[in-house]
């Protein structure tokens, strides 16, 4: 396939710009060239005898490299810094970075460790962040990726989202499990199994729970799950199909899509089951709802135009408006946390791709350079999209930026991943 | 309503399947094996060994005096009863031409026999939103409910369900594949 063919040169040209080993579980392709990019000196830490692998740096570097927003420079002869506390940043000033990270991890009492790092200006030579960890092995790459979102809040101004997780579906013949992972896809821990499938897991929006279609019942049917424990419940079960459901940001309340009147119609329902309050009419397939950050609006999928297209409309019902005008096939809205822009699935010349639209004057652009792109959902900092794709036959998942030039992989090799959804 | 259709499928599906004594989630109608097997004896006080055979054979319907069927018409391979799926183009619900013969035929079985029960189950190929094409699924699987309707089936007699693209009948990464699973399937309830 041509996008392989172009995929492989480009890894290998990060590869030999990348101050650290290339893992087969995290596969980066940078697009374009490196404008705007923050220069960063990540210098390997020093290490503790038995540490956990891989580094604290590795970790560190994947996430701001998944970003997009870094550019690194070549710090693997560098030795570790032999005191953190006296850095000669200006040596890599006059190099091109703009800050430097240094750290180190000792091993202390009861097969714990501290964790130290500092985050240099390399212009001004000060100090932008210094953190101290005393941590149990377990916590060693969430104490990484608390490390990347201060990296990344200090330098770029926005909230870093490498501590955040994601959800989504895997298949293995005819298994399904529905996963909680972190961000970067590592770490999966399964809380569904089920012999039959499993779509549209949504996090609520305090990360407490999951809501998602399961056809168990050998039709779709709505659930919402405690994530604390695993407890769960029907959260719609009417005639015909429950499907789509989607958060209120109030937590309390869900948009779902039901057939019980036949066609496949939007719903409002309370997480107790009362107050069911049906949203759009007529024949046609509405379906996909998702709501507005403010709770005033609602953005869908609707065929009542003749072909799939993006409408908005208000929460409380009423006329909706067509939003998307591109092409013949635009399905699956998300919405990002600033509530400007929308993230959805269009389908261009049959190939089925990102495409990000800012609502503010509804110019698109296509992120993705793939063909069978699906289920898009922002990060929880709005930086950048999470999707799933197929890759080699099998289904993978995916995040790119929001400008569209760095996409990276996530799923380990060999599973077949589909339908994520990012939370906090 | 929801229980009839679980007690339907359920129905269907031991009277398919092999009974593996599975869990009380209802499995999956088209994975269903039937597991025929030869059963060796030993007839006591001789020193020959029997064999019996398994029911290997394939279950005939009857035919009358002059050859044609009797019995239940759905088994008649010559009938337009035995076509039991609807084949839909990309994109799309409409019911096709080529099967109205096929429609009336169910349509006027139903009628003829007011407690049979259809299930009508849509599917979409793969492409594209699974939610999306679990409502192209309900609307074709509607499609042909009313189309039925229209030709003396009632109300009570059917119900539209959708797999969307979870079920398909074939999984190749192809446009005849994708055609196959461009469909919706006519399940009586007693069969």
């Amino acid at each position: 396939m041509l996008r392989t063919a172009l995929f492989l040169p480009l890894f290998f040209l990060a590869l030999l710009s990348a101050p650290f080993s290339a893992r087969a579980a995290m596969e980066i392709e940078v697009v374009g060239g490196a404008a705007n990019k923050i220069a960063i000196a990540l210098l390997p830490f020093g290490a503790a005898p038995n540490q956990p692998v891989p580094a604290i740096a590795q970790i560190v570097g994947d996430d701001l490299k998944r970003s997009g927003q870094f550019s690194f420079l070549d710090t693997s002869g560098t030795p570790p810094a032999a005191d953190i506390a006296r850095v000669n940043a200006g040596a890599w000033r006059s190099q091109g970075a703009e800050a430097v990270v240094v750290g180190q991890v000792v091993a202390v009492s009861g097969g714990r460790f501290e964790v130290k790092f500092r985050l240099l200006d390399a212009v001004k030579q000060t100090q932008l962040a210094g953190f101290s960890y005393t941590i149990a092995a377990s916590q060693w790459r969430t104490t990484a990726h608390q490390i990347a979102d201060i990296i990344y809040e200090k330098l770029t101004g926005t909230r870093g989202a490498f501590s955040s997780r994601i959800a989504y579906v895997q298949k293995q013949g005819k298994r399904y499990e529905l996963k909680v992972a972190d961000a970067d896809g590592q770490n999966p821990r399964t809380v569904v199994r089920s012999g039959e499938p499993l779509i549209s897991p949504a996090f609520s929006p305090d990360g407490g729970s999951l809501v998602y279609v399961s056809f168990e019942d050998k039709k779709p049917i709505v659930y919402v799950q405690s994530l604390r424990d695993g407890g769960r419940r029907k959260a719609a079960a009417y005639k015909g199909s429950n499907s789509a459901p989607a958060w209120a940001p109030d937590g309390r309340r869900l948009a779902v899509v039901l057939t019980r009147d036949q066609a496949s119609q939007i719903y409002l329902v309370n997480l107790d089951g009362s107050g069911l309050t049906r949203l759009t009419r007529g024949g046609n397939i509405d379906t996909e709802p998702v709501f507005s950050p403010d709770g005033q609006t609602l953005y869908f999928t609707s065929d009542r135009g003749g072909s799939p297209q993006i409408y908005r409309m208000a929460a409380s019902g009423g006329e909706p408006r067509r939003l998307s005008f591109n092409g013949s096939y635009n399905v699956s809205p998300t919405v990002s946390p600033d509530g400007r822009y929308l993230a959805y699935i269009g389908r261009d010349g049959g190939r089925f791709r990102v495409v990000l639209h800012d609502l503010a004057n509804g110019q698109t652009r296509v992120l993705t350079d793939s063909a069978r792109d699906e289920s898009p959902s922002f990060a929880p900092n709005g930086q950048s999209v999470l999707y799933a794709t197929v890759q080699g036959g099998r289904g993978v998942l995916g995040t790119v930026s929001l400008d569209g030039k760095t996409r990276a992989r996530l799923s380990e090799s060999g599973i077949d991943a589909r339908e994520p959804d990012w939370g906090p | 309503m929801n229980k009839i259709l679980g007690a339907l499928l359920l129905a269907l599906t031991v009277s398919a399947c092999s009974t593996t004594g599975k869990q009380a989630t209802v499995e999956d109608r088209t994975s269903g094996d039937t597991t025929q097997s030869a059963t060796t004896g030993t007839a006591a006080g001789t020193g020959a060994e029997t064999s019996g055979l398994g029911a290997d054979g394939a279950t005939g319907s009857a035919l009358d005096g002059s050859g044609k069927y009797a019995g239940d018409p759905r088994k008649d391979p010559a009938s337009p009863l035995s076509k039991r799926s609807v084949y839909f183009d990309f994109d799309s619900f409409v019911v096709k031409d080529e099967y109205n013969p096929a429609l009336e035929a169910h349509a006027a079985y139903l009628a003829s026999k007011r407690d049979s029960r259809v299930i009508l189950q849509g599917n979409a190929d793969e492409r594209g939103s699974r939610e999306y094409n679990l409502a192209l699924g309900q609307k074709r699987a509607e499609a042909v409910r009313k189309a039925l309707m229209a030709l003396g089936a009632t109300d009570g007699q059917l119900e539209a369900v959708s797999f969307g693209e979870e079920k398909p009948r074939d999984e190749a990464d192809s446009e005849a594949a994708y055609a196959e699973n461009r469909r919706v399937d006519v399940v009586y309830g007693d069969e």
